[in-house]
C-alpha cells in the first residue's frame, strides 16, 4: 500500500515536467523532474521496492513522450538500480551519491534513448545530443538535485517512518 | 500734595511723549524707523516660526512615519493587485489576438474544417518536438491530421486518446515535410534537428535557392495538404564541389511561443508506404 504514493508524486512529476520543465530549455536539454525523483528515491535508505517506481514512471512516460516506452522501462530501471548500487558503497554522503547517480543516470538514460531513437530512424547526430542535449541537461538536473533529495528523504521518512517514531 | 503734582506731571509727560510720537508717526516722520522696525521684527519671527516647525515636525514625525508606512503598504498593495490584473487582461488581450487571427485564417481558408486547441505541454524528452494539446478523439481528431496556425503549419497530430494528443512538430529531427519554393517551382524535402532547425537537404545543385524564398507544402506524400505556409530561406549553402547544396529555413511558426493551434480535421492522410517498392 505504502507503494501507491508513486502514482500521485509521478504523475505530478510528469505533469510539472510536460508543463513547466519542458517550456525552460537550455540549449535544447531541460531538466529532467521524474528522473532526478527516481534517483533521489532509490537513494533512501529505507526505502522498499524502488523498482517499482521505474515501472510506474515509465507507464507514465509512455503517455506523455513519443519516445518508444521500451527505452523508458530500460532507462529508469538502469537509474534505480545505479542508485541502489550507488547508495550501498557511499552511504555516508547522501549528496554525493545524488550527483554521483544523477550525472551517470541522466548518461546511461540519454545514451539509450538516442541509440532507440537512432533504432527508429531518426536522424540525430551524437554530437549534437552531446553537445545541445545532454549537457544541459545535466546542468539543470544538477540544480535539481538537492531540493529533490531532500524532499525525497522528507517522503520517505512519511512513508516509511522509522521505529522510535512509531 | 506735593506727589500728587508729580504724578501728574509725570503722566503728562508720558502722554505727551506717546502722542507725540503718535503724531509723528501719523504723519510719516518716523518711516524710516517703522521699516526698521517691520523688518526685524519680521526677521525675529520667520527665525522663531522656522524653529517651531522644525521642533513641531520632530516631535510629530513618528506619528507621520507610521501613517505614511501603513499608507506605503495600501499603496504598494494597490499596485500589485492592479499590476496583477494589468498582467491578466494582457493575457486575455493576446489570447483573444491569438483567436482572432485563427478565425481569419479559417475564414479565409473555408475548404477546410479546423477545431482550436490549446497547447497544455510538450514531451518530456528534450530528444523530440512535440506538442500536447487539449483535444482529442471526443473532440474528432485523428491520428495524421495536420496542425496549422494562422501564421502557418505547425505539424501533425501522432498519437490521440480521448481529451488529449500529441502533436508532432515539423521541427522535430524524425519530422520531413515535401515543400515548394514559391519562386523556383521546384520541390524539396524540409527536415528538422534537435534543436529546432529546419534545413533543406540534399537539393540538386541546378535548383535556385535564394534567402527570403517562401516555401510552402508541396502535398506529395499525402501526409500535409497542398500551399500551407511552413517558412522562408534563411541561408543557402552551395559548394561547387558537393553534389547537393543545403540551406537554413525560417519558419514562419515561434514554436516556442505557441498557445492555440488549429487541426485540420477534414484532411485525411493518405498512406503511400504500401506503394513504395521494396527493394
Amino acid at each position: 500500500m505504502k507503494n501507491l504514493i508513486a502514482f500521485p508524486v509521478l504523475l505530478l512529476a510528469f505533469v510539472i515536467q510536460s508543463a513547466i520543465a519542458s517550456r525552460i530549455p537550455l540549449l535544447a536539454g531541460s531538466a529532467d523532474l521524474p528522473l532526478v525523483i527516481l534517483a533521489a528515491w532509490a537513494l533512501q535508505e529505507r526505502v522498499e521496492l524502488a523498482w517499482l517506481w521505474a515501472l510506474v514512471a515509465a507507464i507514465f512516460a509512455g503517455f506523455f513522450s513519443a519516445v518508444p516506452v521500451a527505452a523508458y522501462f530500460l532507462g529508469y530501471l538502469l537509474v534505480v538500480g545505479l542508485a541502489r548500487f550507488v547508495q550501498r558503497q557511499v552511504w555516508q554522503l547522501p549528496i554525493l551519491a545524488m550527483f554521483t547517480v544523477v550525472f551517470m543516470g541522466t548518461i546511461f538514460f540519454h545514451l539509450l534513448v538516442y541509440l532507440t531513437l537512432r533504432l527508429y530512424g531518426s536522424p540525430i547526430l551524437f554530437e549534437d545530443a552531446l553537445s545541445l542535449i545532454t549537457l544541459p541537461t545535466l546542468f539543470l538536473n544538477f540544480f535539481l538535485a538537492i531540493p529533490v533529495h531532500s524532499l525525497m528523504r522528507d517522503l520517505a521518512l512519511w512513508v516509511y517512518p522509522s521505529e522510535e517514531l512509531i | 500734595m506735593k506727589d500728587f503734582f508729580s504724578r501728574s506731571a509725570q503722566a503728562a509727560i508720558l502722554f505727551l511723549v506717546v502722542a507725540g510720537i503718535l503724531a509723528l508717526a501719523l504723519g510719516g516722520y518716523l518711516g524710516f524707523i517703522s521699516t526698521n522696525f517691520n523688518t526685524l521684527l519680521v526677521s525675529a519671527q520667520s527665525w522663531l516660526s522656522v524653529r517651531f516647525v522644525a521642533v513641531q515636525e520632530f516631535i510629530t514625525l513618528p506619528r507621520n512615519s507610521t501613517s505614511l508606512i501603513q499608507e506605503n503598504a495600501a499603496l504598494l498593495e494597490e499596485i500589485s493587485r492592479l499590476q496583477t490584473q494589468v498582467v491578466q487582461y494582457q493575457q486575455q488581450v493576446a489570447e483573444t489576438q491569438a483567436l482572432a487571427a485563427l478565425v481569419n485564417f479559417s475564414r479565409s481558408n473555408p475548404d477546410n474544417l479546423y477545431t482550436a486547441a490549446s497547447v497544455i505541454g510538450r514531451d518530456p524528452s528534450p530528444f523530440l518536438h512535440y506538442l500536447i494539446i487539449d483535444r482529442g478523439s471526443a473532440d474528432g481528431i485523428r491520428r495524421g491530421m495536420p496542425v496549422v496556425t494562422a501564421q502557418g503549419l505547425v505539424g501533425r497530430v501522432d498519437a490521440v486518446i480521448s481529451n488529449a494528443a500529441r502533436v508532432q512538430l515539423i521541427t522535430d529531427p524524425a519530422s520531413a515535410v515535401n515543400a515548394r519554393l514559391e519562386n523556383a517551382g521546384r520541390d524539396v524535402v524540409m527536415v528538422g534537428s534537435v534543436a529546432g532547425d529546419l534545413s533543406l537537404d540534399l537539393v540538386a545543385q541546378d535548383v535556385i535557392l535564394e534567402t527570403g524564398d517562401i516555401l510552402l507544402t508541396s502535398g506529395l506524400g499525402g501526409v500535409y495538404p497542398p500551399d500551407l505556409l511552413v517558412g522562408q530561406i534563411l541561408n543557402v549553402r552551395k559548394r561547387d564541389s558537393d553534389i547537393f547544396q543545403q540551406a537554413t529555413v525560417q519558419p514562419v511558426v515561434d514554436f516556442s511561443t505557441l498557445k492555440i493551434v488549429l487541426i485540420v480535421t477534414d484532411f485525411r492522410p493518405v498512406d503511400i508506404s504500401p506503394l513504395i517498392p521494396v527493394p
